[in-house]
């Protein structure tokens, strides 16, 4: 297979074809995991589990799936680990998260600052916000593992061990709670607030004006790694 | 198995009311009872083989581990079992205590609360506590929400199982297969009232026998196992010494482990509100600020 060019007119590669098939993975397995896991969370969702094949069914599938799941997000951890990292960069981007939730983040500029909000709080391939939620899917995930693995073999937990159980049937649902928070306003961000995002996790590529608007630091390096290598 | 003909009062994992609740007038059903006479048990395990029988359960490999104890714990297929501790008193003295142990039918069962499936776990309003395997998807909640380390799981079908109190008999005027086997009468069923007034009763009479013999035969520490933690049992014992049912493998204060408890009440109502809320959050959020603006043509290169 060919590799991808970093650099295609005026779109440059944001997701490689194996970051957005892990994105896939991820994507499908947590919302496998999640509508199953609705069906053991409250009797009045239960139809969700019969719908998806019955409760045995569902009882079955959810921990492997979920296994496939945690795979998915290890390997974001090893490819996106570097860009995670919540760097120096990232404070001056803190003081307008009020303002960029409120999609005012040009207007609040200090006055002395020059005409855009890429150029006073620049970000590289993440901001702040997709590196909270990066970590707290990822956090959330090993909680969840964890807790998962010990309800998936309660029967073998002994007697003497069994507040490994008892944390389990708490903390499980708890680390649920977070990570869907954070699974919703992603969902909710990628799809309706940052036109652009959703296409460049299925497709790969954005526009560099979306780059520089976005992410203007991770465009320069890209564009002068590419420059560099020709 | 007797869901056609006994009464339902508790479903596991049901949304909404429990079918009939309610809906039958002057039929009073009475709380049935096993009760254990510990201080009568000699141990001679008619029970567990009855139970094996009846419940037409498959043949369970023992384990002999030095003890008067057919196997370490019930098992899926090994409802009833006689424990066994050898005592030795501060004076040196040796006691031999039996312990029947077997599902204990708790009027607030741990398992029933914990259970997430619909209708895998009933209560019938005699106060028995049955597994319905159909509706079992063998995620093995029940096993962290028992306080008494009952409920087993099958390895092959997934399934979880454990003493039905005999609820097919029951039903039909019979006494559960146990207390039929039992040859010195440690066993006895009945109405809960009955049977704890004649647990009491005999629990006095071996405390009176302690004072009337000036502690030579008798036992003054005698008492009633009927855990309050749990709602009371179906199923309770009379003890040498009821000031310590540790010594005969059973909780001192069994109850409803509170992780169970929080999981079920207020975790689900705050998730259930953050989720919608979360949901019409994102919403209102598309309303009031909509999408970001498109990226305005900014000269190439920077600056």
């Amino acid at each position: 297979m060919a590799k991808e060019a970093i650099v295609r007119g005026d779109r440059v590669l944001r997701y490689n074809f194996s970051e957005r098939v892990m994105h896939c993975f991820a994507a499908f397995s947590y919302i496998y995991c999640l509508l199953t896991g609705l069906a053991f969370w409250s009797p009045s969702l239960f139809w969700i589990a019969v719908l998806l094949g019955g409760g045995s069914t569902s009882r079955m599938w959810h921990p492997w799936v979920g296994l496939v799941y945690a795979a998915s997000v290890l390997y974001m951890l090893c490819v996106w680990k570097k860009d995670m990292l919540i760097t120096d960069l990232d404070r001056r981007w803190t003081k307008f998260i009020g303002a960029y939730v409120r999609n005012e983040e040009e207007q609040a500029l200090p006055v002395h600052a020059v005409r855009s909000f890429q150029q006073f709080a620049p970000v590289d391939r993440f901001n702040l916000g997709q590196k909270y939620l990066f970590w707290l899917l990822f956090w959330g995930g090993v909680v969840l593992l964890l807790t998962g693995t010990v309800l998936w073999f309660s029967e073998y937990i002994p007697w003497s061990l069994r507040f490994l159980r008892l944390i389990s049937v708490i903390l499980h649902p708890i680390a649920f709670l977070f990570t869907l928070a954070g699974f919703i306003i992603h969902v909710y961000m990628g799809t309706a607030v940052e036109r652009g995002s959703f296409n460049s996790v299925i497709h790969g590529y954005v526009s560099e004006n979306w780059a520089r608007h976005y992410h203007r630091l991770w465009l320069d390096r890209i564009i002068g790694n590419a420059a560099a290598k020709k | 198995m007797s869901q056609a003909t006994l009464r339902i009062q508790k479903i596991s994992g049901h949304a909404g009311s429990v079918p009939g609740e309610g809906m039958a007038r002057d039929v009073e059903e009475k709380q049935v009872c096993k009760m254990v006479d510990t201080t009568t048990c000699i141990g001679c395990k008619a029970c567990e083989i009855a139970c094996q029988e009846w419940n037409d359960l498959p043949f369970a490999s023992t384990i002999f581990d030095n003890t008067h104890q057919t196997m370490p714990n019930t098992d899926w297929n090994f409802w009833n079992l006689i424990r066994f501790t050898e005592h030795i008193h501060e004076d040196g003295t040796l006691m031999w205590l039996m312990r029947k142990d077997q599902c204990m039918h708790c009027a607030e069962p741990g398992c029933l609360e914990a259970c997430p499936a619909d209708g895998a776990i009933v209560q019938y309003s005699n106060g028995i506590v049955d597994f319905q395997s159909e509706n079992c998807i063998g995620c093995g909640y029940c096993i962290s929400g028992c306080p008494f380390n009952i409920p087993k799981f099958h390895p092959v079908t997934h399934k979880v199982h454990k003493c039905t109190l005999c609820s097919d008999r029951v039903t039909q005027n019979l006494e559960p297969a146990c207390i039929k086997a039992c040859p010195t009468g440690c066993l006895h069923f009945g109405t809960k009232d009955d049977m704890l007034f004649q647990a009491n009763h005999r629990a006095k009479q071996l405390r009176d026998n302690y004072a009337e013999s000036k502690g030579l035969y008798g036992f003054a520490k005698a008492g009633v196992y009927d855990p309050p933690g749990v709602g009371g049992t179906s199923v309770i014992y009379v003890l040498h010494d009821a000031t310590n049912p540790g010594l005969y493998g059973l909780p001192k204060a069994p109850h409803i482990p509170w992780t169970v408890k929080l999981w079920k009440y207020p975790l689900k109502w705050i998730g259930n509100v953050a989720i919608v809320g979360g949901l019409v959050g994102v919403f209102v959020h598309y309303l009031r600020y909509g999408p970001k603006p498109e990226p305005k043509d900014e000269p190439k290169g920077g600056q």
